[in-house]
């Protein structure tokens, strides 16, 4: 209503500022805004800057709010948004929409993980209308390299590996173009102006350099597998190995070449379709394939086996992924079957990132290479993932994950920057910084040279990227992870704050974490079955029972400690472990009278069994071990599963939930269950779960001929439940009668057996136990040392 | 060593127990027996005879042989006192002379001073000085000086101490702060044989090739070598923590990188075995007979040649070499083709597996 009462339709104009924080960075937001704003005729402009996205806009009060509400409801698909903030505008604004210059600061903006190809650009390339039509490095502000290609700060192309590309005016033009969808997308290339394939021989063989073939040279190489040859490609990462998956004599060729024995290839296929033909894929894992991370995602293969057995020996899962890049796409375009996609590596080396590099290390396994110009300058992994219990379980996360910030929950917002040093085998490394965790992705076996270069090379990269300069470094209280060495010479060259956090601790508290459980929230029993880790005491220790917050924590129970004779060695020979399991409590004698005939017993017999008892009476590298992946080593050799020797970490454990019998499992019977107990260790006094029952019933199961599924299947719910029986008992222990703890969390490299995880799931849910929680074991071994951090921000 | 006052001729006591007791440690006659019978009439040698609290060596004598005195100490404890290829005598001798001539000194007088816990059979000790006697005899040195004590249960049946004065020829300069990338890396032998045969000894491992310790004085080795190529480096005995831990010690003292050859480096196939069994990486094992040498490119022939030459030098190999790369580090090249870093352990081997 005017003035003088005369009523008259006046619009009521609105301006305001509006905040944005979160990944709004690099991922095509300003174009959003921009667009939001032009449809619905509105004013002002949209700037990068130190803190994250700031909007100011003004015109109709209705618009401004609809504006508000869709920036909250449509943001890009690859942007997070964590909060907006509004404020009144009283300031002038641009009547015509506009996009800012960035102000000061925005080189400090958050990189955004390397994102699988949209399917606005999957269209392009198949498109012949489109001037980007068959071209291998399209990509937009919704997909395309990211963490892979840069190589310094701020995060523009001149310090990416796109910096040696000049644009065309084509590209340019969609480059400055708000409308576009290519608008300031960092590694925005076509035809004309950016990165080209080419296929080289590596075995001398030449192949037409003629430039004009480079469009050819994907159509080359998607012959040169449908022939049976092995094509070294250079994916968004690293190079991979590729070879028609349905072709048995190629795979075996490439295991050998390769020398990678019996550890699974992943897979890639052009569509899901193509996995259905060999493994069951629930809409959850479909949705996670085709997703931005675009993940290598561990599926079951169905029964029998319809790919070749070399593939994924003695496992029922396979691992498969979609196309992730133009590259794949268009070699993979038209191909009716799986090719295998794994790591470009001769074993256990990672992955070759340079054509140079590829050209000398590959030369001896692919004949052909698929390489082109555009260099990397990170090496990004696949990442795998597995779907346990109706939710992704990131098991490695790396490419498409890394380095997006996870949030930290309530009471640790306030931590100050810290550096976490993470493992070794499976390295990662874990800022904090601003009340989130950046993770970095996995890196590796840093006992080998170039991974440690490598991840020394990240170190500094994420330092520079995110402005990173922490109060204190943590590491793992190992005395030999090169991870804790390295964190301990930074210390003494450069004194600052130091914190050691033991490895079963930092697997609870990343739990606890990454399910945003608050600092000051009670206790919490953390169920870790693991491995190894190294312990305050200087033991080893594995399948742990800790009452544990982020500070601190109190061992309550354990796995019954066993020799590992051999040290490192017993993990990789399933065989010592099932000689220390049988002879802790039993003699060979009384094994061998009351088993008389069993070939497990006569095979034990022929090995060096004198040497193991010398070890173990000389305390010659024998410590014992707490462990619950030993236990699972020990179990799967009595069953003659890789009995000699693993080729790979987890491979016996692996292939005994492998040949579970299902059936045996779904039906609910108790009685089949091998028994366990807990009584008590005579020197702590703690509550232990002792073995020794399960071992005899699976002496008798061996003498009765019982077949091996069925054995595993009791073993998977023996454990399971004596596991649940620990957590209640250890529950019921307090003396004023109410429960000693509400939640629990699960966490360690046992949980990746998804029979065990189901099972304990199911297990826990009936009792008492409120929240539940479960860590991905790829965010673990990254963030780890969360455990540290409530110490840190609470002191 | 024409310096010995003249010795006057005693008898020398006798012991007629079969063990230690307390008594031998108790400064009176069962002590002087102790040392008569067991190590006197062992080292036999003029200096030690006359037993005075201290041996007198000539100055003069010693400012011939060259224009620095090394001087050094090493104590050993072993268990078992005897293994394979030797006993804690030859090592107490050895490693003293040893920690001599990886400094281009040539050893010259030991001392040794003797821990021994009550019960320890007479036999025994009588067996371990005559070896002491006989590698001293070897190394060309004269043990003229020593210690006794009698303990109960403060220490694991024998101590040996051994200290050892020598002469450092004019000109002769090896630190560990001298090599330069691109030096070349050798060493003379098999490695980890002496590690391999105590813990086959100690944990009484029944194996049908039993290893010997490769325990022996190698002055006379390494003058050889400095002969050859007077320019080398460095030389370092890879005792304690093995070749792994002199390599990091090298690496870190001169500010280089080594990368060594897994193929190149000598290892005994049964080492190779017993170290699959137990566990262990036989690159951290202890030698008591084997030496690092860090020499430049244009000697490494001649070291090795003249290493060979030498019978403890048959199995001489060049291993690796000195790189610019990260000071400090040091790697390996596997059979496969990969790096591997090779640490510097902070104590024993442990599982890194998690």
């Amino acid at each position: 209503m005017t003035p003088g009462g005369e009523l008259a339709y006046e619009p009521e104009y609105l301006a305001m500022e509006i905040r944005v924080r979160g990944r709004v960075q690099g991922v095509g937001f300003r174009p959003a805004v921009w667009r939001m704003a032009h449809e619905l005729d509105l004013g002002g402009e949209v700037m990068n800057d130190a803190e994250g996205v700031l909007v100011r806009i003004g015109g109709e009060a209705a618009a401004v709010n609809d504006f508000l509400a869709r920036i909250a409801r449509e943001p890009p698909p690859l942007a997070r948004i964590d909060v907006i903030e509004t404020h009144a505008y009283h300031g002038r604004l641009s009547s015509k929409f506009r996009i800012a210059d960035s102000q000061a600061g925005a080189a400090h903006t958050q990189i955004a993980p390397d994102a699988a190809i949209c399917p606005a650009c999957a269209a392009e390339i198949v498109s012949p209308f489109e001037r980007r039509f068959r071209y291998p490095f399209a990509n937009c502000t919704q997909c395309g390299p990211r963490l892979s290609i840069v190589a310094g700060i701020p995060y523009d192309r001149a310090s990416t590996t796109m910096a040696s590309f000049a644009m065309c005016s084509a590209c340019e033009q969609e480059y400055r173009n708000p409308a576009d969808r290519r608008f300031h997308a960092e590694a925005i290339a076509c035809h004309a102006c950016g990165p080209r394939a080419t296929l080289i021989g590596l075995d001398g063989r030449a192949t037409s350099s003629d430039p004009d073939l480079q469009l050819y040279a994907v159509d080359a190489a998607r012959a040169l597998l449908r022939r049976g040859e092995i094509v070294a490609i250079k994916g968004l990462g690293g190079f991979h190995l590729a070879c028609d998956a349905t072709n048995a004599e190629a795979v075996g060729r490439l295991r050998r070449s390769k020398r990678r024995e019996r550890k699974p290839f992943a897979l890639m296929a052009a569509d899901v379709e193509i996995m259905r033909r060999y493994c069951t894929v629930d809409a959850d894992e479909e949705k996670l394939m085709g997703g931005a991370e675009a993940p290598i995602v561990l599926l079951r293969a169905y029964e029998p086996r319809r790919l070749p057995e070399d593939i994924a020996p003695g496992l029922r899962t396979l691992g498969f992924m979609l196309p992730t890049t133009p590259l794949h796409a268009l070699l993979l375009n038209g191909l009716d079957r799986p090719v295998v996609m794994t790591s470009g590596n001769v074993a256990d080396e990672p992955p070759a990132t340079g054509n140079e590099e590829a050209r000398e290390r590959l030369a001896g396994i692919a004949a052909y290479a698929l390489i082109h110009d555009r260099e990397i300058a990170n090496r990004v992994d696949d990442s795998l993932v597995r779907v346990m219990g109706g939710k992704p379980r990131v098991l490695r996360r790396a490419r498409g994950f890394a380095p997006a910030p996870l949030p930290l929950p309530a009471g640790l917002k306030a931590a100050p920057p810290l550096l976490a040093m993470g493992g070794e085998l499976k390295a990662t490394f874990c800022l904090i910084k601003d009340g989130e965790a950046i993770l970095s992705q996995h890196q590796g076996d840093l006992e080998n040279a170039e991974t440690f270069d490598d991840y020394r090379r990240s170190l500094a990269l994420y330092a520079g990227l995110f402005d990173h300069s922490p109060v204190a470094l943590v590491a793992n209280k190992h005395p030999e992870y090169l991870s804790a060495k390295l964190a301990r010479a930074r210390v003494a060259a450069d004194p600052g704050g130091s914190i050691e956090v033991q490895h079963h601790h930092a697997h609870v508290a990343s739990c606890l974490a990454e399910n945003l459980y608050p600092l000051d929230a009670p206790p919490a029993l953390g169920i870790v079955l693991d491995g190894l880790g190294w312990a305050d005491d200087g033991t080893i220790w594995g399948g742990e029972f800790l009452l544990a917050d982020y500070r601190s924590y109190e061992r309550l129970g354990l796995f019954k400690p066993v020799a590992m004779l051999g040290g490192a060695q017993a993990a990789r020979e399933p065989w010592r472990n099932l000689y220390a399991h049988l002879t802790a409590e039993m003699w060979w004698a009384e094994l061998r009278t009351n088993f008389a005939g069993l070939e497990l017993l006569a095979d034990l017999g022929r090995r060096l069994r004198s040497i193991l008892d010398a070890m173990r009476r000389g305390g010659v590298n024998a410590r014992k071990a707490s462990s619950c992946g030993r236990l699972f080593d020990a179990v799967a050799a009595a069953l003659n599963i890789c009995r000699d020797r693993q080729a790979y970490e987890g491979e016996a454990a692996a292939r005994l939930e492998a040949i579970v019998d299902c059936d045996a499992m779904r039906g609910g019977h108790d009685e089949l269950a091998y028994p366990f107990s807990i009584p008590n260790m005579s020197d702590s006094g703690l509550p232990y779960i002792e073995p020794l029952a399960m071992w005899r019933a699976i002496l008798g199961d061996l003498l009765l001929g019982t077949p091996a599924p069925l054995m595993a299947a009791r073993f998977h719910k023996g454990l399971a439940k004596i596991v649940v029986a620990m957590a209640c008992k250890l529950a019921a222990r307090d003396d004023q009668g109410g429960a000693r703890f509400e939640t629990v969390a699960r966490s360690g490299g046992c949980f990746q057996n998804r029979v065990l995880f189901e099972e304990i799931i199911r297990g826990l849910e009936r009792p008492r136990f409120g929240a539940l929680m479960v860590s991905s074991e790829g965010a673990c071994a990254a963030y780890y040392q969360y455990g540290s951090l409530g110490r840190e921000a609470a002191e | 060593m024409n310096v010995a006052a003249p010795v006057r001729a005693r008898t020398l006591g006798r012991v007629h127990v079969p063990a230690v007791t307390l008594a031998h440690g108790g400064g009176g006659k069962a002590m002087k027996d102790l040392i008569d019978d067991v190590f006197v009439r062992a080292f036999d040698n003029p200096l030690l005879a006359p037993l005075d609290d201290q041996a007198r060596l000539d100055l003069a004598d010693l400012k011939r042989r060259g224009d620095r005195l090394a001087f050094t100490t090493d104590s050993f404890v072993v268990d078992p006192l005897v293994f394979p290829g030797g006993d804690i005598g030859r090592l107490a001798v050895c490693g003293t002379v040893n920690d001599h001539a990886v400094g281009g000194a040539a050893p010259l007088y030991l001392s040794c001073a003797v821990i021994v816990e009550e019960g320890v059979a007479i036999d025994l000790l009588r067996r371990i000085a005559a070896s002491m006697a006989a590698t001293a005899r070897e190394a060309g040195v004269a043990i003229v000086t020593g210690d006794t004590k009698v303990v109960t249960g403060a220490c694991d049946k024998l101590f040996l101490t051994t200290t050892g004065v020598g002469v450092i020829r004019d000109g002769v300069d090896l630190r560990a702060d001298r090599a330069r990338a691109g030096d070349v890396v050798l060493v003379n032998g098999l490695l980890g044989d002496h590690g391999a045969a105590i813990l086959c000894a100690r944990g009484d491992m029944a194996l049908e090739t039993p290893i010997e310790s490769d325990c022996a004085p190698l002055h006379g080795l390494i003058a050889d070598l400095l002969a050859a190529a007077p320019g080398a480096r460095f030389v370092r005995d890879p005792t304690r923590g093995g070749l792994a831990t002199a390599l990091n010690e090298i690496a870190e003292a001169s500010g280089i990188a080594i990368e060594i050859d897994e193929q190149a480096t000598p290892i005994r196939e049964e080492v190779k075995a017993f170290c699959e069994i137990l566990g262990l990486d036989p690159l951290y094992l202890a030698n008591e007979g084997k030496i690092v040498v860090v020499a430049p490119p244009d000697e490494a022939e001649a070291a090795l040649e003249a290493m060979r030459a030498h019978p403890l030098g048959q199995g001489a190999a060049v291993i690796g070499r000195a790189l610019s790369g990260e000071p400090g580090r040091v790697t390996m090249r596997t059979v496969l083709g990969g790096r591997r870093i090779v640490g510097m352990l902070g104590g024993e081997q442990l599982p890194r597996i998690c």
